[in-house]
């Protein structure tokens, strides 16, 4: 009999891991070029070659019709994407809206080094943990000001007074 | 037919550069910075991405910069910048289900799950003009009042109303069938609604008002409702190949808009609400309405219902919407049109002395003829 409660299968491990670097690429995506930067010159200088150059380009956002239909091409955003290689051997990836390439390279190297054993937890705490609860933090203030204004409008009844 | 032209570079340089000096204006008022205009025209802002077809804040603002708030011109702009750039690709659908909701308002329902937020709007203002924006030198007096939110999902209300059986479903083909794409293919007809609604999506918002305007005023009435309304922020996802899985490119504020609108139904289905959809870059309340209003006017074949208005003729209107082809056809009219202008003046004067030789002529005979009656 299997533990479906079991969480060790290769199948889920692999599933948490691509989730787990998911998530860093995209708190790298959300965060600003200059918090970025900021993250990346605090690391000690690293040594890397690039796979592929920081390059912009488009891609075609698509939304569905009524929001649950058939996709249409909304229209496009500017991403700048690139890759690159540590001495060790890890590849990392960036992807993100807009057209700034040193993000773009920063948040690659970023994303290597958090895949090296040796860096992994240095870069969680140091730099996705952080910016990943500034994020969240925005996000909450625009709940916040935005539950400010809800609304309850009452339906008045002609003839009621 | 337009015939180039030689000549005039000397007068079009010199006419650039003064136009540059009059877009900075008086040298003693600082240059507005794309910050201020990114931050503080977000309207225009998006109104440019949205009919540019181009979400990037910053470059919008340049755009407007340049085109000395022209918004037309500044779309016109953009357009031409994106040929400038590779594709990489398609995103994975937006899910408006998910945003981070500043704003939500429904016309057909009080009570909602998730409630009614108001958030940024021009609304219920008395459209007074504001001179403390004038005179005061930073515009913040008063901070924004925050209350905490109810973890509360807020589901589209239009998949509320789909719960009973009274709104149509969205149409769903197969996933990985084609979608039409007007940056790949011109367009051509019949137009299905994918690339009609990409077409609505990028054209002109004052068209596309106008239009929207009409169906209300009895040009093909529709009877909408604004069932659902909601303004905020969307994560974009990408499949990248050489990974193998989905990355979250960053998130962009999109309006979306969901028209309720009668349907008498058919022998093969019983009548329910039907719907016109509206989805466009940007705070764009206005746009997205009408585009869901036509939207909905241009699914009249589809529904069974008679064609009888502008809004609802699928060619006109997707082929006047675009106001980048639009611009370019008109102010075309500018350009030098000597050779062609030379041969309708040919033409009349030819006409002209045909026309008098023939007056001529006829006065002759009615001279003659009364000679021969005396």
């Amino acid at each position: 009999m299997t533990d479906i409660t079991s969480t060790s299968s290769p199948d889920t491990e692999a599933s948490a891991a691509v989730g787990a670097r998911q998530k860093v690429i995209a708190t790298l995506a959300a965060a600003s070029a200059e918090a970025v930067a900021e993250k990346f010159n605090a690391l000690p200088p690293q040594s890397y070659e690039l796979v592929r150059q920081p390059e912009t380009g488009l891609v075609m956002v698509r939304g569905r019709m009524g929001g649950t239909g058939s996709p249409f091409n909304l229209g496009e955003v500017t991403v700048t994407r690139c890759v690159v290689r540590l001495e060790t051997g890890e590849t990392g990836n960036a992807y993100s809206l807009g057209r700034n390439k040193q993000k773009a390279l920063q948040s690659a190297v970023i994303d290597a080094l958090w895949q090296s054993p040796a860096m992994q937890d240095r870069i969680e705490t140091d730099i996705i943990a952080p910016l990943a609860e500034a994020q969240q933090g925005a996000k909450e203030t625009v709940r916040e000001e935005t539950e400010a204004t809800k609304v309850n409008f009452f339906t008045m009844v002609r003839g009621d007074n | 037919m337009y015939v180039a032209v030689k000549g005039g570079e000397k007068a079009i340089r010199n006419a650039h550069k003064l136009m540059a000096k009059r877009r900075r204006g008086d040298t003693s008022v600082p240059s507005l910075t794309l910050e201020q205009i990114a931050q503080q025209l977000s309207h225009a802002v998006a109104r440019v991405m949205g009919e540019g077809s181009l979400y990037d804040e910053m470059l919008a603002a340049l755009a407007i910069k340049q085109a000395r708030g022209d918004l037309i011109e500044a779309a016109f702009l953009m357009r031409a910048y994106r040929t400038t750039l590779p594709r990489f690709g398609y995103s994975q659908p937006v899910d408006t289900a998910k945003m981070l909701v500043e704003r939500r308002v429904s016309a057909t329902y009080k009570d909602l799950p998730g409630g009614q937020v108001l958030g940024p709007t021009f609304d219920y203002s008395h459209r007074l003009l504001d001179f403390a924006l004038a005179a005061e030198e930073d515009g913040l007096e008063k901070p924004v009042e925050t209350a905490s939110p109810e973890d509360a999902s807020m589901p589209r209300v239009t998949d509320l109303l789909g719960d009973e059986g009274l709104m149509e479903p969205d149409p769903v083909t197969d996933e990985d069938a084609p979608v039409g794409d007007l940056t790949r293919e011109p367009l051509s007809f019949p137009a299905d609604r994918d690339l009609r609604l990409q077409n609505l999506a990028r054209g002109d918002e004052g068209f596309l008002l106008a239009l929207a305007y009409s169906t209300q005023r009895g040009y093909g009435r529709t009877h909408p409702f604004a069932g659902e309304i909601r303004y905020g922020e969307v994560e974009v996802e990408f499949f990248a190949e050489e990974l193998g899985f989905a990355v979250t490119l960053g998130a962009i504020k999109v309006t979306e808009c969901q028209m309720v609108n009668q349907f008498k139904g058919s022998a093969k289905t019983a009548p329910t609400f039907t719907r016109g959809y509206g989805l466009v870059f940007g705070q764009v309340e206005r746009k997205a309405m009408s585009m869901a209003m036509v939207d909905r006017s241009m699914r009249w074949q589809e529904l069974g219902e008679e064609q009888s208005a502008p809004a609802q003729d699928v060619e006109f209107v997707l082929s006047h919407s675009d106001n980048i082809q639009a611009t370019g056809f008109v102010e075309h009219l500018k350009l030098p049109h000597y050779v062609d202008f030379q041969a309708e003046l040919d033409l009349v004067r030819r006409m002209r002395g045909e026309w008098f030789e023939k007056r001529r002529q006829e006065e002759e005979e009615g001279d003659t003829a009364r000679e021969a009656a005396e």
